[in-house]
């Protein structure tokens, strides 16, 4: 069992890693519109036209 | 009588002049222009798309990005000779109605408030994960019994490790607000909260260096993450309405002219004027201060202090007050009140005074956690000394004690309002009604009188041309023309109906009477009957509703007639009340005429006229002593302290800004059964709240009698706790279903 020793920690830091990355992404803003990024993904970059 | 009339670009064009934009752009470092704005109507993707890339297809716009979520706007652009309302107006004209905001307003504690419980959320999600990984691995280690003692404390000190500062960060909203209550001297749901969690891990670390076997770190995480879920969501849900629904109080002048004994002009501040100082007002400004007219005639639109739609002609000597807005021609006026002391200023203390009553009432899960957590207490108190008399050990008698706190924590409880609140915001929210205050649901539901307002709330509250099938064309035209120079209702309410610009034309504007021009040699005149020369008797029979007549100088005088049109779904919405048993009244400030004949063309059997703001408050706290819950509709500056007095209160979006912050819900859009729909989804979340209280005590009533008798571990915790929580959850669900049911 003493694999334990190390791969906790490895566990750990990867779960960390994850919660620093939602820290930061709540931090940075990307919370603040969640509808929109929903309906963003469907408006195209470059069309010239109108609707 | 086309629909096309009431829903006009051109109108939404004119409430958003009338905002007076201007005073909310700001200029960034740079010296560019912004603006914040909200925007309606708007419902997809495709909307984003429109708004965005009409406003940037103009060379001067810099930024332009939407805000889906909150419904709004953020604009920046080089401001050399461009005005915001230019800039905008393509987007109003696609049917986008805007209303310009100050951000700084919005920034509110509640958001900074909601950021926090969003990480501290994190926090405990992020522990609860891993201490639960680790907890299964214990478990499983229990069952096979093959797990060592090393690896068994070595796993425990690892929970300890990452527990005890996740609960120490993550659990601070909740010990914050127990001790608040506990210096008050008072008992709250956090109170049972707060011990179970700090108790739980402190037992657990006893637990822990002793090697022992049970220890309950998982449950004190989870549970934080359970309840963090459900304080989140409650706060964003109000965070999201709140951010939506308030406005700017624009009502009050910012800066007045005052005329300085030697005549000059002088712009000042409104704070500074003092009674008995000469204040100069233009056409299109709003009053100050209260006053008496020194010099000049004119019309104000007092729509705001007493609902009526008419303007009133005022002359020398005439009384004034502050937030009405000078239509005609320029006024000179002596200020008698400033500040605090006019007309408004006792309207806003009107409402603050009313608001204070209605801080009294009591949420429902507050008065459940009245008797709930003394009864958790006593029930573990007992269990611990039980335990201590019949079994001896007092560690032993503390651990059971433990047991019962962590079991009877109101984890389903605490889910069990807000998580219906939400579910029932997001279906009010899908059909344009903003849930404001976070009891507003629950008052919602206990109503059985319903008082409207008139102007603005059963109408539109604002006049339209009606018949305009009779008026020929080319006579609608120079109407049209004419009425462009005026800002009076009635000639706005033309220049409306008629069709694109014509030629210029001189035209002069005598206040009371009307507009005269000198069009192909022949005098034009659009005005009232006298102004016309139209004899008494002429189309009398027209009689009720403002009427205009343009005469063109060869004798003949054309009618135009005009109604503030009723609210789309007025009738069949309290036909409807009124068959499903809600008595109801109307409350208005207007004439008594008008409100008879609204009256009695919509069924309502009870109703006031000519009432004053102080006169509304009174007639609704002599129904709330008859024992009536009154929900109260309205929307004028009017009806603010009433809204404010009211059991509970709902005003559309295009009511004052006052009346918005005072009201608990917001309808946007135009047709009145929100007033209906709100209702019912108010009485199905009651239903569901009550329910979710049920299934949260049935849980008790199961596991208490199990941590009472010594059997729960860790894993029954754990197992009971998440159940009772998802069970909660999934019944709160259901009210979207009954959103879906077509078979209301």
């Amino acid at each position: 069992m003493n694999v334990l020793i190390y791969l906790i920690p490895v566990a750990l830091f990867l779960g960390g890693l994850g919660l620093a990355a939602f820290l930061w992404s709540l931090k940075s803003g990307q919370y603040e519109d969640l509808d929109g990024a929903a309906n963003r993904i469907l408006i195209d970059e470059e069309d010239d036209e109108i609707s | 009588m086309a629909l096309g009339d009431i829903i006009s670009p051109a109108a939404d064009y004119d409430n958003f002049v009338s905002a007076d934009p201007t005073a909310f752009v700001e200029t960034d470092q740079d010296g560019n222009a912004m603006v914040h704005l909200l925007v309606e109507n708007m419902h997809c993707a495709n909307c984003i798309k429109t708004i965005e890339q009409t406003l940037r297809s103009n060379p001067a716009v810099m930024d332009a990005r939407v805000n889906f979520s909150t419904r709004r706007l953020f604009l920046r652009w080089h401001p050399e000779g461009i005005d915001v309302t230019d800039l905008v107006k393509p987007v109003i004209d696609l049917g986008y109605p805007l209303t310009p905001y100050n951000p700084a307003m919005m920034k509110s504690a509640s958001s900074e408030e909601n950021a926090r419980l969003l990480r501290a959320l994190a926090v405990a999600g992020f522990a609860a994960a891993n201490v639960m990984l680790l907890s299964v691995s214990v478990w499983a280690g229990l069952f096979s019994e093959d797990m060592g003692p090393a690896t068994r404390d070595f796993l425990h000190w690892v929970s300890a490790m990452i527990a005890l500062p996740a609960v120490a960060y993550a659990g601070q909203p909740f010990f914050n607000s127990a001790a608040a209550a506990l210096r008050g001297g008072r008992l709250n749901m956090d109170v049972p909260i707060s011990l179970a969690v700090i108790l739980a891990a402190g037992m657990s670390l006893a637990e822990t260096v002793q090697s022992g076997e049970h220890v309950y770190f998982d449950a004190s995480v989870t549970l934080l993450f359970f309840l963090l879920i459900g304080r989140y969501l409650d706060s964003a849900a109000r965070n999201k309405a709140r951010s939506a629904a308030e406005r700017l109080l624009l009502l009050k002048a910012v800066a007045a002219t005052v005329v300085l004994p030697d005549g000059s002009c002088k712009t000042v501040p409104v704070e500074a004027v003092t009674p008995g100082s000469c204040v100069r007002i233009m056409v299109g400004d709003r009053l100050p201060v209260d006053g008496v007219v020194a010099t000049g005639q004119s019309e104000l639109d007092v729509s705001l202090i007493t609902g009526e739609s008419l303007p009133t002609a005022v002359r020398p000597g005439d009384n004034v007050f502050a937030g009405t807005l000078n239509l005609s021609a320029p006024l000179e006026i002596g200020a008698t009140k400033t500040g605090d002391n006019t007309l408004l200023g006792d309207i806003v203390r009107l409402m603050e005074a009313a608001e204070q009553g209605r801080a009294k009432y009591v949420r429902l899960a507050d008065r459940i956690a009245g008797f709930y957590a003394p009864a958790v207490h006593l029930l573990a108190a007992a269990t611990f000394i039980g335990w201590w008399i019949f079994a001896g050990s007092w560690q032993n008698a503390l651990m059971q004690a433990v047991a019962v706190l962590i079991i009877t924590c109101p984890c389903a409880l605490g889910l069990a309002v807000p998580v219906v609140q939400v579910v029932a915001s997001g279906r009010l929210l899908t059909k344009g009604i903003l849930v404001k205050a976070a009891d507003g649901l629950e008052r919602l539901a206990e109503i059985d009188t319903i008082v409207f307002d008139k102007t603005g709330t059963l109408t539109e509250g604002r006049l339209d041309l009606i018949n305009r099938e009779e008026i020929a064309p080319g006579d609608l035209d120079l109407a049209t023309r004419l009425s462009r120079h005026s800002r009076h209702p009635l000639a706005r309410a033309v220049a409306r109906a008629g069709s694109g610009p014509g030629p210029h034309l001189d035209v002069e504007e005598i206040p009371g009477e009307g507009l005269k021009t000198i069009f192909k040699g022949r005098e034009i005149r659009l005005g009232n009957r006298a102004f016309c020369g139209v004899a008494e008797t002429a189309a009398s029979e027209f009689a009720p509703g403002p009427e205009l007549w343009l005469s063109k100088g060869d004798g003949d005088a054309i009618l135009f007639r005009f109604r503030d049109r009723l609210r789309s779904g007025a009738k069949e919405t309290i036909e409807k009340l009124k068959a499903r048993g809600f008595a109801v009244e109307l409350l208005s400030g207007d004439r008594p005429a008008v409100v008879e004949e609204l009256a009695q063309a919509l069924g309502i059997d009870t109703w006031r006229a000519q009432k004053t703001p102080g006169e509304k408050v009174a007639r609704l706290k002599a129904l709330s002593e008859e024992g009536c819950k009154v929900l109260m509709v309205g929307d004028g500056l009017n009806d603010a302290p009433a809204l404010a007095a009211a059991h509970v209160s709902l005003s559309p979006a295009t009511a004052a800004d006052i009346s918005q912050t005072a009201a608990d819900f917001v309808f946007q859009g135009r047709d009145l059964s929100a007033v209906g729909e709100v209702i019912q989804v108010a009485r199905a979340s009651k239903r569901l709240i009550l329910q979710n209280f049920a299934l949260a005590f049935l849980y008790n009533l199961i596991a208490v009698p199990l941590a009472v008798g010594g059997i729960v571990t860790p894993l029954v915790a754990a197992v009971a706790m998440s159940s009772s929580s998802l069970v909660v959850c999934l019944n709160s669900l259901r009210l979207r279903m009954d959103g879906k049911n077509p078979t209301r």
